[in-house]
């Protein structure tokens, strides 16, 4: 049974529609990333699985149970179900470890909330109230809260905006090990790292519908990328008829080029001679593969 | 960990949670024991405040504190912890988990009554000190005191739960001081103009003031006054569950 199931969602405030049709399959036991730009629909989309909003029209099912639920079926769904909002959801004046620890104590069963805080980075035994905490110590708060309960189904709305490198790295590995244990996720973040370090499952919104989805790999695909930078408005003609076919160049922004395609060790050798022959520096040159914002962000544009 | 919580537990665990961040809070404490203390004070030591020179009259201001202590704490120190907790977010979190909306209204419903008795008994121990003593109507000022929570605490919700967390604080204190002022609290109705002095029997402060005046005073319960709270706590109740908004 997948761990989230939306069919044909619609979300409306007054005129503006939020959510517009929104089909989704989060599968069970994986890490399902939402992203897209701002107004995408995604925090309407997680506050409508988690019962904080009406859907207009359309349903939702999560763990196997429609919402938004009542009675016991929404007390059997909030016993396993985490989650952590966009911002706030926290008391300004509580202490991390009391507050962590309440939230633990409405559930019939709880990690040790002073294990989970030290997990996440934030020291147990501080007595800082949390409205004097930093933002990244706030939102690893928040995340405890989401995660204290045992659930086998976490929401997490940008789970790592503010947090620092390490943060975010410790966050990460905290996710995965809880994921090979049987968590189910489904994170929105506007951060490519978090989703090519955890998502196993992508799913690329925009204007309240989904554009595509699949793995990294699957939206990234199998191109080479070659960047370089070098005078204005080369060419580049030339050296794409002397390369694979369907290999394209693009100019954008003027000065700086890309190179997509199958590129093989000779197609290589003839990108590096023309660079040459056009005043291009070899440390200008970059080879990679074309990235996931990269990919994201010409779906959203040409959608 | 494992416990079986049950919505008896979750409730008293929510109700120990609010208390204890009540009564850690300073500017709450101010409201709920400084402000009725200090009236206390100066209704007892002071001729700043008109009140009655006859037998009862500590009697009369231990009433007048009272009902201050439950407004402070059931209407202006309730709507503003609420609204700041709806601002921050904590009401949607608290609404992702297995704490459902009836159980966070009864816990916090439970910690009002917790923090009125609270700051009741702190005015009590002071009027003893002052040389008061508890009549037989102490038990129907315990009665009227729990009315007073009834009939003020939902006017607290449906105010936080429709309004910025800004707004809330402002019109909080600012029916806060009318009605310790003009709704026939610690200006007895008496003394206010006569269209005032009509109403006042009929709002919850003046009802509250007076029957807590009666009981303490004459040992009298004042059925009217019961009606009246009673009126005052269904009608925001049916105003709260209308209007009132998580987030």
């Amino acid at each position: 049974m997948p761990a989230v199931v939306i069919r044909d969602l619609v979300i409306r405030y007054g005129a503006r529609t939020a959510v517009s049709g929104l089909d989704l399959t989060a599968p069970d036991g994986e890490v399902t990333a939402l992203v897209g730009p701002n107004g995408a629909g995604k925090t309407s989309t997680v506050e409508a699985c988690v019962g904080l909003r009406e859907p207009t029209s359309g349903t939702i099912d999560v763990l196997g149970t429609r919402v938004p639920a009542g009675g016991r079926d929404r007390l059997a769904l909030h016993e396993r179900v985490g989650v952590m909002l966009q911002d706030g959801g926290l008391y300004s004046t509580a202490r991390p470890l009391e507050m962590v620890a309440h939230v633990a104590g409405l559930h019939d069963e709880s990690e040790d909330p002073s294990a989970l805080l030290e997990a996440l980075g934030i020291d147990p035994s501080s007595r800082t109230p949390i409205r004097r905490l930093s933002g990244g110590e706030q939102r690893r708060v928040a995340a405890a809260t989401a995660l204290i309960g045992r659930p086998r189904l976490v929401f997490l709305d940008e789970p790592t905006a503010g947090l620092d490198t390490a943060g975010r790295r410790g966050f990460h590995d905290l996710l995965r090990q809880r994921v090979t244990e049987g968590l189910s996720v489904i994170l929105t973040t506007h951060l490519m790292d978090d989703v090519e370090r955890l998502a196993d499952h992508v799913v690329v919104m925009a204007r309240g519908r989904t554009l595509a989805e699949g793995s990294v790999d699957d939206l990234v695909g199998g191109d080479d990328t070659v960047m370089f930078s070098g005078p204005l408005h080369l060419p580049v003609l030339d050296l794409e008829s002397a390369l694979p076919p369907g290999t394209q160049i693009q100019e954008a922004p003027a000065g700086r080029y890309r190179i997509d395609g199958t590129l093989d060790p000779s197609a290589l050798a003839t990108i590096t001679a023309w660079c040459g022959q056009h005043g291009v520096q070899t440390r200008d040159i970059q080879l990679g593969r074309r990235s996931l914002e990269d990919v994201v962000h010409d779906l959203v544009s040409t959608s | 960990m494992t416990r079986s919580t049950g919505s008896l537990g979750r409730i008293r665990r929510q109700a120990g949670w609010e208390t204890r961040l009540i009564l850690r809070n300073g500017e709450q404490l101010v409201l709920t024991v400084i402000i009725p203390v200090g009236l206390l004070l100066a209704l007892t030591l002071t001729d700043l405040l008109p009140q009655s020179d006859g037998p009862n009259s500590l009697a009369e201001s231990v009433a007048t504190v009272l009902t201050v202590s439950v407004i402070s704490a059931a209407f202006t120190s309730l709507a503003i912890a609420t609204g700041f907790e709806r601002r921050s977010g904590a009401l949607r979190m608290l609404s992702t988990t297995p704490l459902s909306p009836g159980e966070l209204l009864a816990g916090k419903a439970l910690a009002t009554v917790v923090v009125t008795l609270i700051s009741s008994g702190v005015v009590v121990a002071v009027a003893i000190a002052l040389g008061w003593r508890p009549a037989a109507g102490a038990a129907w000022a315990v009665l009227l005191i729990l009315l007073g929570i009834a009939a003020w605490a939902p006017w607290a919700l449906t105010l936080a739960g429709s309004l910025r967390a800004e707004a809330v604080l402002a019109v909080a204190n600012g029916v806060f001081l009318v009605v310790i002022l003009f709704g026939g609290v610690v200006i007895p109705a008496s003394a206010l103009p006569a269209p005032l002095a009509d109403v006042t029997g009929y709002l919850p402060s003046g009802a509250l003031a007076q029957s807590l005046t009666e009981a303490l005073a004459d040992g009298q319960l004042s059925v009217t006054s019961v009606v009246v709270l009673v009126a005052w706590g269904v009608a925001g109740t049916l105003a709260g569950a209308r209007t009132f908004r998580w987030s």
